[in-house]
């Protein structure tokens, strides 16, 4: 390899925050056409590393250099303007307005509204990503949306790629797509740093990898000659605790919905259409979704915040479907939502006060109205001892608390309630491996006991191990439920609702 | 460079600090400007903050003080409520006038009969009069989803309109010689809101604001329903998700702002003012909601912030005659201190840092 083989090269990059270092003395090389995959936990400072790259951090010390040339981009607009391009996790486009307009949006001096809709055309062909420049965005899937992300950088014909996150709306064939563009792009000399904490993804694609601890480099490897286990250890830092359940036979039905229909609660929501599902227990049912399938909404319909028919909603032979939330709650039906800041836990409120948000009624926290604050305080405190919460005491904000430890407590707090049905919506996302471990296994010690655990999450990886049975969320409909013993990824992709009517073009 | 940057939690300090560093920058800014205009501002400030207190006519100010601080406490206390829970009554000053209204025709229904149950009927009229006046954008909110700011606010105009109709009309003194305006109930001994204790200007309302606040601080800090609205303040998916139904949380707190609104026009009507008249309200309702955010929405901030904000009131008269300063002076005083109260507050959440201009 040559001087001239490197694209990019970061020396010794070091940011530190108040209170933390996010990165240490970073350093590595990218190569001309090379995928390469920036690994770590979440809070291990990949998000810092690539924001220093695209001109959003300024390094507090180190060099980066572009092409043998000095490189400190001031703003993304010089990043851009150097060949940096990036796709976010999180996609910022208006859902009102059409391809093309988001797109000139961005664009520094957008070209006639025709020319540029023929650009979107030719180049989103020409990486077998098919795009429509006039449909509105609000209409599209979320790989779709990923594509209108990703033609917006490849009209500015970058150098380098940077990926945060991508597959995370992704099934997984749509992945594959997405995979084959990159692979494309990668020929063609475009350099991609592919984020991610997806193990066998990285394993697919890149070419090398940087796996970051801490804020600090702590390996190198290539993927391809790295199994799984070993980059999982090399990332948390010891051995990975795998959650282990004993086999046992299901009981009687605890909760069936029966034909659960609910209008969207909001323009950009999704309507969920007759799901069908029994959940017996000691069991976990797992259901899997690219992101905006009805996964909140479906959450929302189960914990009473969105009322049905009586008849849909049937616990323990009760129908419950007109039942708000804290009369769920009563009988044992309790919920933990995505949200974990403003929905499951006020970012304000001390943890006691986020204790008596849910626990309130079970725990007996609440006399002829009147707020029993001692006991409050020490279900808090049993919470935060038993799940193991960092936290200086329960009088803290739950908005002090660091995304792993906040969930926690959030799902803590319902699993030290018994419920008899407990439903959670990514009960690990945005988690560090620790605490999702310790999470899964609270969840399956809970089906242990009896109690019937229904999981929705993204994450495929987290459905398997936790999942008995298994279904799929597209577009508000459930798919079949099915046992998740030998399921293929195929076959999850395929009730995931496939590529969506996605096509490649053949290039 | 100044940089603000945003804090892990509220800091507790800020929180209640902001208040008097906004009282201080208010008297420091307002010393400025009257030194700017020729006055001597050192004698301005102490004519509207020490005399009423501490004067040579202090023992006639001082009872003032409470009479103006009363409605000031009790409205405040009520949109304290809503206002925690996210929900915006304005229009506490028609509420103020209706609740006046509707006890005042409740003593002159009964005129010129005595008796013990007269001025405690007046008192549930005067409630039930501002609540219902504040039912109208509650049951809009809650059937139409109506904006209740804008609803309570065009109410207090409505509201006005009837008190002129009132003094003209239905309510007027028939022996008045034709004037507008009602009998004068501190002429009536049944229905007159005296002083309980001679020369305090501790009056009924005064002890009613002071239920108020003890009632308001236990139902914020003892009971569900008091943590149901500073959850739906905080938090409002949050709330849902713990079983608070909006639409009655609204009813609630509109209901009982109106309430306690209605309750300080009554009281005043029957005793520092006595009569109806068309220019019966001056602005308490409004001033209300400075007080309710200088005192942090907090029921003691709220008491304290009533009667600095009384000590304006008084203060900004004195100075009328004594410096001969416009009347407008108070507003501008009191419109200040709201100013200075949420830039200060921003500290709360952010702290300031100085930074080194990073080399690019």
């Amino acid at each position: 390899m040559t001087g001239t083989d490197i694209l990019l090269s970061l020396r010794g990059l070091t940011k530190a925050y108040p209170g933390v270092v996010a990165n240490a003395d970073v350093g590595f090389d990218i190569r001309r056409g090379e995928v390469h995959a920036l690994l770590g936990e979440n809070g291990a400072g990949k998000s810092t590393l690539v924001k220093m790259i695209y001109g959003l951090v300024k390094p507090d010390a180190g060099e980066m250099t572009l092409m043998g040339k000095p490189f400190a981009p001031a703003e993304p607009k010089a990043a851009r303007a150097a060949g940096v391009a990036m796709v976010f996790q999180h996609f910022s486009l208006f859902d009102a307005l059409n391809v093309a307009e988001n797109i000139a949006l961005g664009m520094a001096d957008p070209p006639e509204m025709r020319d540029l809709a023929k650009r979107i055309r030719e180049v989103s062909e020409a990486y077998g990503l098919p795009l429509d420049p006039f449909r509105t965005v609000g209409d599209l899937s979320a790989g779709e949306r990923q594509r209108v992300e990703i033609v917006r950088c490849l009209l500015q014909d970058p150098k380098l790629l940077i990926m945060d996150e991508p597959t995370s709306v992704l099934t997984p064939q749509e992945v594959d797509i997405l995979f084959a563009t990159l692979r494309k792009l990668s020929a063609e000399g475009t350099s991609i740093l592919y984020i991610s904490h997806k193990l066998e993804e990285i394993r697919a694609l890149c070419d090398g990898a940087t796996i970051l601890r801490l804020g600090k480099k702590v390996a190198t490897c290539v993927p391809r000659e790295t199994t799984a286990r070993e980059m999982a250890e090399l990332m948390v830092g010891t051995e990975l605790h795998v959650p282990e359940r004993a086999g046992k036979l299901p009981g009687k039905v605890k909760l069936e919905l029966k034909g659960l229909s609910a209008a969207a609660p909001t323009q950009f929501g999704t309507a969920l259409k007759e799901i069908t599902l029994q959940v017996r227990a000691g069991e976990v049912l797992g259901l899997a979704g690219v992101a905006g399938n009805g996964q909140d909404e479906l959450l929302a319909a189960l914990s009473g915040e969105i009322t049905s028919a009586p008849g849909m909603v049937v616990f323990e032979g009760r129908e419950i479907g007109a039942l708000g939330p804290n009369g769920r709650r009563r009988l044992g039906l309790l919920t933990g939502p995505e949200e974990r800041l403003g929905h499951a836990a006020a970012p304000d409120m001390s943890l006691t006060e986020n204790a008596l948000l849910t626990g309130a009624e079970r725990e007996g926290l609440v006399s002829n109205g009147f707020l029993k604050w001692g006991k409050a305080r020490s279900f808090a405190e049993a919470i935060i001892e038993r799940f193991d919460v960092r936290t200086p005491g329960p009088e803290n904000a739950a908005r002090s608390l660091s995304g792993g430890n906040l969930q926690k407590f959030v799902i803590g707090r319902e699993v030290m309630q018994r419920p008899e049905v407990l439903v959670v919506n990514q009960p690990t996302w945005g988690v560090d491996a620790m605490a999702a471990a310790v999470i899964r296994q609270a969840l399956l010690d809970l089906a242990e006991g009896g109690t019937a655990v229904i999981v929705i999450s993204q994450d495929l990886d987290e459905l398997m191990e936790v999942s008995d049975r298994f279904a799929a969320l597209n577009e508000g409909r459930l798919s079949e439920v099915v046992p998740a013993k030998g399921l293929t990824v195929e076959a999850i992709g395929l009730m995931m609702g496939g590529a969506h009517g996605m096509e490649v073009a053949h290039v | 460079m100044l940089k603000l940057e945003k804090r892990r939690q509220p800091s507790r300090a800020w929180a209640w600090g902001a208040p008097v560093v906004a009282v201080i920058a208010t008297i420091l800014a307002g010393g400025l400007l009257f030194a700017l205009d020729g006055t001597d501002p050192v004698a301005v400030i102490r004519t509207i903050f020490w005399d009423p207190l501490f004067g040579q006519h202090a023992s006639f100010y001082r009872p003032q003080l409470l009479v103006k601080a009363a409605p000031l406490v009790l409205i405040a206390i009520g949109l304290s409520l809503g206002f925690r829970a996210g929900i915006w009554n304005i229009g506490a000053e028609g509420q103020y006038i209706i609740g006046a209204l509707t006890g005042a025709g409740c003593a002159l229904a009964f005129y010129p009969m005595e008796g013990w149950f007269i001025f405690p009927l007046m008192v549930i009229c005067g409630a039930l009069g501002g609540c219902l006046w504040a039912m109208i954008p509650a049951a809009l909110k809650v059937v139409f989803g109506t904006n209740e700011i804008l609803v309570s606010l065009m109410l207090v105009y409505v509201a006005e309109k009837i008190l002129a109709s009132m003094s003209l009309g239905l309510l007027k003194n028939p022996e008045g010689y034709g004037f507008p305006g009602s009998r004068n109930l501190a002429q009536y001994p049944s229905a007159h809101n005296a002083e309980i204790v001679a020369g305090t200007g501790m009056h009924w309302g005064v002890a009613a604001a002071l239920i108020a606040v003890i009632f308001a601080y236990v139902l914020l800090n003892r009971h569900l329903l008091g943590f149901q609205i500073r959850l739906t303040g905080e938090a409002p998916r949050a709330a849902r998700f713990a079983g608070v139904v909006p639409a009655r949380l609204v009813v609630f707190c509109l209901g009982a702002s109106g309430a306690l609104a209605g309750l300080a026009g009554m009281f005043e009507v029957a005793g520092p003012s006595g009569q109806i008249s068309i220019d019966f309200n001056v602005g308490y309702g409004f001033t209300a909601i400075i007080v309710a955010f200088l005192g942090r929405l907090h029921p003691v901030g709220i008491l304290l912030a009533g009667l600095l904000m009384a000590l304006t009131y008084v203060g900004g008269g004195i100075s009328q005659s004594a410096q001969g300063l416009p009347a407008a002076t108070i507003q501008m005083f009191q419109g200040m201190l709201l100013f200075f109260l949420l830039a200060f507050d921003v500290l709360t959440n952010y702290r300031l840092r100085l930074t080194r201009r990073e080399v690019a």
